[in-house]
């Protein structure tokens, strides 16, 4: 080969000419010497590219002095997975104790549009049958997932992109890659974690950024053990009313994000493993190359973040939550409105599954309410107490002390809370993530596999639990 | 030397890429190119991936792949 790097790297090279060059030699020539040449245009392309660049750019450096330091605090060897926890938790106790009062006022708000509604509804004469459905099934439902999703995913979401917009995200992937690595996954899952923080279905859609099939799957399939913005309020109520009680609003409120940290880190691991024992098993393979860019910090620009959390992703979520418990709403009144031999549909129910559910730590009602709750996680604790009070209606969201009574009076002990929170952390993904999960892996058999592997794991630690916890009180 | 053996902090040239096909590609896509000069930034807390500076953008890569690449240490 008489080719060298000076011979083709000429002035005022035509970008044109490579192309149809490299089109004629792959076809001439054997291969190692096309890598060679490949590896010589790439890098006079690359020069050309520079010489102009630094005709142009007033070169930016080396990163700054304040950029270097805050890279070796968030991802130095101590303090790099401590911070991380530390900022996590920060978010969740910013949400729980941001979320309450404008949950308080929304939920009173939309129930005074309640009884104006009613009105119409009487003044109209409309039967009483039309008026459960729409008014007591679907409004009520869709006013418990505003009021009790809205505030958190208006606080949360923006402190999430928040993250994003400095550039925090990479370098959590950065600190976490070792760990998916060993679990024999890639370390872009993280980023693909974190957008399940928000909704599983967008975290199961941003597996696309995961090049290998085998590592995308696992990323896919494991995506449902991070909690999504729907099973957080879920996590935070249960937190705050069963896990401490006793102390007054600030360790209140710190203690819950702890609680929901903890679960979020359970989830963590529950990745990992379950990364693990995929990519031993089913999904075969080595670890494909992991490049990943860290970006210099960007200074946030908070008017669009607030703009396009709240566009692309608080209406996002809220509206098809709504759009989800409408008719959910309508089917549960009607279950709860009707029946045989004095009890309704939902109490038949609540009985049959009862010695079962009773086996993973919760009764007939919560097990009920998980799997009505398939098309949106969010509801499932609005249809809870909706069986509890069996008064065909669901109740108007009170204060949390309300809930307590009514929980405890249905027998409820942290056992119970906590046997739910986990089983609401590992069970099967919601109808939008399977119906995710079928268009990115195009067919059946994955949303399926996963739906059976997180109810056997959920089923599996939950019994473990219970009766590890049967042993020692 | 390979690309795994620098310390941080140290500065290196490129000599070689000794992976071919899509990999060797990705790689050189990147701006992995005999010549470039390279230098190590940051580990992550746990060692590996390591982060390094080249062509003013910062890349982090696992060992498998600096495993992969020739240096020549610079002063």
């Amino acid at each position: 080969m008489g080719l060298t790097r000076s011979g083709l790297n000429k002035e005022n090279i035509n970008m044109d000419n490579y192309i149809t060059k490299r089109g004629k030699l792959d076809y001439f020539l054997p291969p190692d010497i096309q890598e060679e040449i490949r590896a010589q245009i790439v890098g006079d392309i690359y020069q050309e590219a520079e010489k102009i660049a630094n005709k142009v750019l007033i070169s930016p450096g080396e990163e700054s002095a304040l950029e270097n330091r805050l890279d070796d605090l968030l991802t130095s060897r101590w303090l790099g997975f401590p911070l991380m926890l530390f900022l996590l938790a920060f978010i969740f106790w910013i949400t729980i104790v941001g979320a309450n009062l404008p949950s308080e006022i929304l939920a009173s708000g939309l129930f005074w549009l309640e009884g104006k509604i009613s009105l119409f509804f009487y003044w109209l004469q409309a039967p009483g049958w039309l008026h459960g459905i729409l008014v007591h099934g679907i409004y009520r439902t869709m006013a418990w997932v505003i009021s009790v999703m809205f505030p958190p995913m208006a606080i949360f979401f923006p402190l999430f992109t928040l993250l994003e917009d400095l550039g925090y995200l990479p370098r959590l992937a950065f600190n976490l890659d070792n760990l998916f690595k060993r679990a024999g996954s890639h370390g872009k899952q993280a980023l693909t974690m974190s957008m399940g923080f928000g909704c599983n279905a967008a975290g199961v859609i941003s597996t696309r950024i995961i090049d290998s099939p085998r590592e995308k799957l696992i990323a896919i399939i494991t995506n449902n053990f991070v909690p999504c913005n729907g099973r957080f309020p879920t996590l935070i109520i249960l937190a705050s009313i069963f896990m401490h009680a006793s102390f007054n609003n600030t360790y209140n409120s710190l203690l819950a994000a702890a609680v929901v940290v903890a679960f979020v880190l359970l989830g963590i691991i529950i990745t990992l493993a379950v990364s693990w024992a995929l990519s031993r098993t089913l999904l075969k393979g080595i670890p494909s190359t992991f490049t990943l860019e860290l970006p210099p910090y960007r200074k946030p620009q908070i008017g669009r973040i607030l703009l396009r959390s709240f566009l692309d992703r608080t209406l996002f979520v809220l509206s098809r939550a709504v759009l989800v418990a409408a008719p959910a709403g309508a089917m549960i009144w009607i279950l709860a409105n009707t029946g045989f031999n004095g009890s309704n549909f939902i109490q038949h129910l609540a009985v049959f599954l009862d010695p079962f559910a009773r086996l993973i730590g919760l009764d007939g009602f919560i097990l009920l309410a998980f799997i009505l709750g398939l098309p949106a996680n969010e509801i499932v604790i609005p249809i809870l107490l909706m069986g509890y009070l069996s008064s065909g209606l669901m109740m108007e969201p009170e204060s949390l002390d309300s809930l307590q009574r009514i929980l405890i009076a249905n027998g409820w002990t942290w056992v119970t809370a906590l046997a739910t929170m986990l089983f609401s952390l590992l069970h099967f993904p919601c109808g939008t993530t399977l119906l995710s999960i079928k268009k990115e892996t195009g067919g059946l058999k994955w949303p399926l596999f996963t739906f059976f592997l997180t109810t056997a794991i959920a089923i599996s630690v939950n019994f473990l639990l219970v009766q590890f916890l049967k042993i020692f009180l | 030397m390979l690309l795994s053996d620098l310390k941080i902090q140290e500065k290196a040239e490129i000599k070689a890429i000794r992976v071919s096909g899509r990999q060797g590609r990705r790689l050189l896509d990147l701006g992995f190119i005999p010549g470039t000069i390279i230098k190590a930034i940051r580990k992550s807390p746990l060692g590996d991936p390591v982060a390094y500076r080249i062509k003013g953008t910062v890349l982090a890569l696992r060992k498998e792949e600096t495993d992969l690449i020739e240096i020549r240490r610079i002063e």
